[in-house]
């Protein structure tokens, strides 16, 4: 594995990470300013403390806890950044996006096309979700295929804290809007920690494995799920190149396109659910762009087909497990 | 009433200046449209002139408006200039946007005009985050966002409100109840005055004719210097009458034929060039040849739209990102 999970080498999680890049960003540009729901620190800094410390160190007009509004939150951070400001709006959950797509994907996605390019919407959109500490269907869906399909706007999913804090840094650079999902079962998850101004460009995947015989492509919670997968898998004989795709739109059709060339085999794991997903779209462009040179077809691993159910079996039934990726990995090579 | 602002003999032939401009550009408008010269899906400010005329003699061009589909008095009274705003109706490269927005979605941050939005009750929540910047910077500018009775009750406008009261923002909400939400009456959509929500909020309201000029001035340089002087946003309600259907080709049978006739007779645009020859402010000849003016502005600018060339395929892989699409 080329990741560094060396326990004592650990210096960050990936809330610090997030927390950092905007402090960091924010430290820079008095432009980056911050809003949404118990995000200063007389609210404790978010529910799960990711902005904390923002507002005593920048003030509370620039790090601002909002009423529970969410077409008021995203309404209110795309009209600053129409006048120069670089705002990062927290929508708590994902779910709750859905109060808000009128402002996301009517106007923040579509006002610099609208306007032929007179204004833009330079805005970040946090928000958190992941299948995991049993929220039921209304607090942990991953929504990312609704955006992704939208002209307009980015969406970034990071894994790891050098990952959260320099997909911030470049979603924070960016002068158009992007969707940073933050995953809430592994943001205390330790690792490297991330180095001041690191930035991970948006649209480039990271090969995490090099491998020939078939590529594993995921983000997010699902990069968990696919690191023992790998180990397995090579115990088992079966050289899996992993590719953490960080950035679902634009995706990194350069280096999963290369990388399939090679092995032939593709595994596209999420956690949303698999119709229409973003998976969905990469098999469609891996078959326009390799007919012919697959050994296999390409294989969807996701969610089931159902709202996240709350009994912690099904919840761990619904996404895909390590167990799921390597039965699947092996199929393929099989066939 | 006997202590509000009142807009002096200058500013009271300027107010007229861009109603009669609203009023002479709707009428060429729909006149272009029956041609058959220019397709557009078109929503007449006609009657609701008085409006935005006597805000905008508040405003400066620094200062910000988001409008609605039913924009084009709110554009040119704020400024917009008529080639600009022809050639985008008619989906030209010559137009505020290219032609890609089309005329609900006007843009023209030179003067100000920052969105122009087709979703109901939108303008509200964005307009928000303007008056926090200029909140942020102490600049001073003013945001007005306008928008109609419609948009009362969607939740954008309780949401806006809210947190424009909370944040103390300089932001002027500006309602022009004009009766109609598309083709429901605002008798079956509400049981009380939009102006006494802002109660509710904790913030200044109140409801005008907004088809009196003297009224909706006194009611907007208030406005603006309560913003302006950091004391908060405040909400509007300008009672007029919307002439004609919802959009252009929409035949209005669910409108009162007594109430709209009663309304149309009492035009505010000739009431109130009638009052301006009344007091001695303008005589005829001076505002028939202002209208004369405006009507060769507008001459030149549809021939100036119709004769700019329409925007290139490529246009679709501009725009929709800073970098352009492969």
């Amino acid at each position: 594995m080329n990741a560094q999970t060396n326990v004592k080498a650990a210096k960050a999680n990936i809330l610090q990470g997030i927390n950092a890049a905007i402090a960091d960003a924010m430290e820079e540009d008095d432009n980056v300013i911050a809003l949404g729901e118990d995000l200063a620190d007389p609210e404790e800094g978010g529910v799960c403390g990711v902005t904390k410390g923002l507002s005593s160190r920048f003030g509370e007009h620039r790090v601002r806890s909002t009423p529970i509004s969410e077409q008021a939150i995203i309404g209110a951070a795309i009209g600053a950044s129409l006048i120069g400001f670089k705002p990062v709006a927290e929508i708590m959950l994902m779910n709750f996006t859905t109060v808000a797509m009128d402002m996301i994907v009517n106007h923040a996605a579509k006002l610099r096309f609208m306007s032929g390019g007179q204004t833009h919407v330079p805005i970040v959109i946090r928000t958190m979700t992941g299948t995991g500490f049993a929220s039921g269907g209304q607090h942990c869906d991953y929504l990312e295929a609704w955006f992704a399909h939208t002209a307009g706007i980015k969406v970034v999913a990071p894994s790891s804290p050098k990952d959260a804090y320099g997909l911030m840094r470049s979603a924070i650079d960016d002068p158009d809007p992007v969707l940073f999902i933050e995953n809430l079962p592994t943001y205390w998850s330790p690792d490297e920690a991330p180095e001041k101004g690191h930035r991970v460009p948006i649209g480039k995947a990271n090969v995490l494995n090099e491998g020939s015989d078939v590529t594993i492509i995921a983000y997010a919670r699902m990069i968990q799920e696919a690191v023992p997968a790998v180990a397995r898998l090579k115990e088992a004989g079966i050289s899996a190149e992993l590719i953490d795709l960080r950035t679902i739109a634009p995706w990194d059709k350069d280096t999963v396109v290369k990388s399939v060339a090679r092995t032939g085999r593709a595994i596209i794991v999420h956690e949303a659910v698999t119709p229409f997903g973003a998976g969905a779209e990469i098999a469609a462009v891996l078959n326009e762009e390799l007919f012919g040179k697959l050994r296999a077809p390409v294989k969807r691993l996701g969610g089931v087909f159902c709202p996240v159910p709350f009994s912690k079996p099904l919840e761990t039934a619904f996404a895909p497990q390590t167990a799921d990726i390597v039965a699947a990995a092996e199929a393929l090579v099989k066939s | 009433m006997s202590n509000r602002a009142t807009p002096d003999a200058a500013t009271q032939v300027e107010i007229y200046r861009r109603m009669a401009l609203i009023k002479a550009n709707d009428e060429r408008s729909r006149k272009v449209i029956m041609s058959g010269r220019l397709v557009m899906p078109y929503y007449s400010p006609r009657g609701q002139e008085v409006i935005p005329s006597a805000m905008s003699v508040n405003l400066t061009d620094d200062d910000y408006i988001c409008t609605i589909y039913r924009g084009s008095h709110d554009q040119l009274a704020k400024g917009l200039p008529l080639k600009d705003l022809w050639a985008e109706v008619a989906g030209r490269v010559d137009g505020t946007c290219k032609g890609k927005g089309g005329p609900m979605h006007v843009t023209y941050p030179t003067k100000g005009i920052m969105v122009t939005t087709g979703i109901v009750g939108a303008s509200m929540p964005i307009a928000n985050g303007l008056a926090w910047g200029s909140q942020l910077r102490g600049d001073g500018r003013v945001t007005v966002a306008y928008f109609g009775d419609g948009a009362s009750n969607i939740g954008a406008f309780h949401e806006a409100l809210n947190l424009a009261a909370v944040w103390k923002l300089p932001v002027i909400f500006v309602c022009q109840n004009n009766e109609w939400g598309e083709h429901t009456h605002y008798d079956k959509t509400s049981n009380v005055k939009v102006a006494d929500r802002a109660a509710a909020y904790g913030m200044a309201g109140e409801r005008v004719d907004g088809n009196d000029p003297f009224a909706m001035y006194a009611a907007a340089s208030e406005a603006v210097a309560r913003a302006r002087a950091g004391e908060g946003p405040t909400l509007i309600e300008a009672m007029t009458y919307r002439f004609f259907g919802h959009v252009f080709g929409d035949a209005d049978n669910y409108m009162d034929k007594a109430r709209k006739a009663e309304a149309m007779a009492n035009d505010p645009v000739p009431r109130f060039r009638a009052k301006l020859i009344e007091t001695g402010l303008a005589t005829e000849a001076q505002l028939a040849e202002m209208e004369a003016g405006i009507e060769k502005e507008i001459d030149e600018a549809v021939e100036f739209a119709l004769a700019s060339d329409f925007p290139g395929v490529e246009e679709m892989k501009r725009d929709v990102f800073a970098e352009e699409m492969a």
